[in-house]
């Protein structure tokens, strides 16, 4: 039993790595393409703190696997279809108010996520969750920030909220779902119940678009797959680009 | 008046004093620092360019961690010297025009191509080498906000070294495809290091006066010396070869003697002929018109913010 438990937390960690490494990587490819410098850097500020949020659960997933793989074992040696980020992580960074509008998604999700995390009978769990719920209220604010400025600010940065918004909606509902694995490790305490998220996630979410005069889309388009590792065309080609150099010499230090 | 004027301000300079923002300079002292401290802070930004490339490719988390945070740093520096600029007169978006229409430079090593993973540890270890060679003597320039902002920038800048010369290590260290990747970083990035020290000091179209009026404190052939003396022992360490086939060590001199640098390739490169010239300016205008709707509504939403608490 104790040994079935580790694997689960293990592959709980991995996955909830992957969501990190994966986010991170896509807000890192706005370096020195920011829309003026001081953003740029913010985005880079915040593309840091989920590789290191990566880095830290890959390394505590490494540390349960003990069978000498490392972090980047983790990040660069697994395929896309091994990868269990939620799809809304993956898809490409789009123009600044797509990748605003998911921040706040991300975020939003992230911090009622983390606070619970945060209440895991797993120590380390809930330590990484601690130090990253601190980065993700930062994020938050800047984001749903965002979100107001381009709502309230021109006509264009409006339109291309409200579309962003619409491109996004449908990938945002497997964020609530449990599967086995996650349920498992929820009964038992070690794990966050996504389903319980749901509700609070949805309300302020919804309050921050009114303020922004963005409408929820409707809910009937709901894409989902990520955790099964059924991804989109995107992630592969994303860890094509983001694995190559380390795997064209693989088993090396860098 | 205007000779008292003169006199004063030179008499400052000389006695070591620091020359501030709301004191009067000649204009040729004022246009002299804009240029030099805008093409810096361009450089800051422009250098993002060739390691940023690398960001979604680094081959481990550590370090694509410590890249983000190294090129983060360079906007940083970027935006403290614009600042430090505009303490002249000039406006942030002034000088953003300049590098786009081409009347202001940034330093032209960053018209080279960043081709492998280890041009990341060579251009740590070497670019920021030498500018913080350069940046420790303007510590001392006469400007005052640009002699401070050194002192913050420097601190970084060595960190940065460090952290290429230590991707280099690694490499050196690892396999021979590793090492081989390094030898081949260094050897393209030597010269152009060497040459980011400007021409010789007989050749310089600013050295005189920059000298005179202490904006600059050291000569570009005392300061290129002073780089190559503390590169070779570091190349040797690491077990490469060292580029210039010529160095020899003079012990009468205490330095390191070597090759004439291929000016012409120098010119041809600042003139344009760089594999990334357009590349670079044309990277920067793209982002910027790309966000010209944000900074829109920013302004927009800005306003309408003040109109409402009005
Ligand atoms: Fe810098
Ligand atoms: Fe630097």
């Amino acid at each position: 039993m104790a040994e079935v438990n580790k694997q689960a937390i293990q592959d709980y960690a991995t996955r909830l790595g992957d969501d990190a490494v994966v986010i991170g990587h896509r807000v890192s490819e706005w370096c020195s393409k920011g829309p003026f410098l001081e953003e740029d850097l913010a985005l880079q500020n915040v593309a840091l703190d989920f590789i290191g949020r990566a880095r830290m659960f890959y390394s505590y997933a490494a540390e349960l696997a003990n069978d000498g793989r490392k972090e980047d074992d983790f990040a660069y040696m697994r395929d896309h279809r091994e990868y269990q980020n939620l799809l809304l992580m993956e898809l490409p960074r789009g123009d600044f108010a797509y990748t605003m509008v998911r921040q706040l998604l991300v975020d939003v999700f992230n911090l009622y996520y983390l606070e619970q995390l945060q209440q895991s009978s797993d120590e380390t769990l809930s330590a990484i969750a601690g130090k990253a719920i601190k980065e993700t209220r930062y994020h938050l604010r800047r984001s749903s920030e965002w979100v107001l400025r381009l709502g309230l600010g021109t006509e264009e940065s409006k339109k291309r909220a409200q579309t962003a918004l619409d491109d996004l909606w449908g990938f945002t509902h497997e964020m609530f779902d449990l599967d086995a694995l996650e349920q498992q490790l929820a009964d038992a305490g070690i794990g966050v119940d996504n389903t319980s998220l749901q509700a609070a996630w949805t309300t302020q979410v919804k309050s921050i678009l009114e303020e922004a005069t963005l409408i929820p889309p409707e809910d009937e388009w709901k894409v989902k797959g990520g955790r099964e590792g059924y991804h989109t065309e995107f992630l592969g080609q994303m860890l094509n680009e983001m694995q190559c150099v380390h795997r064209a010499n693989p088993g090396l230090e860098w | 008046m205007a000779l008292d004027q003169e006199q004063n301000f030179q008499a400052k300079i000389d006695a070591e004093d620091k020359i501030e923002p709301k004191d009067w300079m000649p204009e040729a002292y004022r246009k002299n620092l804009i240029r030099q401290i805008s093409q810096h802070a361009h450089s800051e930004v422009i250098g993002m360019q060739p390691e940023g490339n690398w960001i979604t490719r680094a081959p481990s988390l550590r370090r694509k961690a410590v890249l983000l945070a190294k090129v983060q740093d360079e906007g940083g520096h970027g935006l403290y010297l614009y600042s430090t600029a505009e303490t002249l007169g000039i406006t942030r978006e002034e000088m953003i025009n300049a590098l786009q229409d081409g009347s202001a430079k940034y330093a032209s090593i960053f018209n080279y191509p960043a081709q492998t993973w280890a041009d990341v540890g060579a251009i740590g270890w070497l670019v920021d080498g030498a500018a913080i060679v350069n940046q420790v003597s303007l510590q001392r320039t006469s400007y005052g906000p640009y002699s401070r902002s050194m002192v913050r920038i420097c601190k970084e800048e060595s960190f940065h070294q460090r952290q290429g010369y230590e991707l280099m290590l690694t490499l050196c260290r690892g396999s021979e495809a590793q090492k081989a990747m390094a030898q081949d970083a260094l050897n393209r990035f030597y010269w152009p290091s060497l040459m980011m020290f400007g021409p010789h000091d007989s050749e310089s179209a600013h050295s005189a006066s920059s000298m005179k009026w202490k904006i600059k404190r050291e000569t570009n052939d005392y300061l290129r010396q002073k780089f190559i003396d503390q590169t070779a022992p570091q190349i040797e360490f690491l077990g490469l070869e060292h580029p210039d086939k010529n160095l020899i060590w003079n012990e009468e001199r205490g330095h390191f003697e070597g090759s004439e640098l291929d000016w012409d390739e120098f010119k041809r490169v600042i003139h344009g002929d760089g594999h990334c010239n357009r590349q670079r300016v044309q990277h920067h205008i793209k982002a910027h018109e790309e966000g010209a709707w944000v900074r829109e509504a920013l302004v927009r939403y800005k306003q309408k913010k003040k109109l409402k608490a009005a």
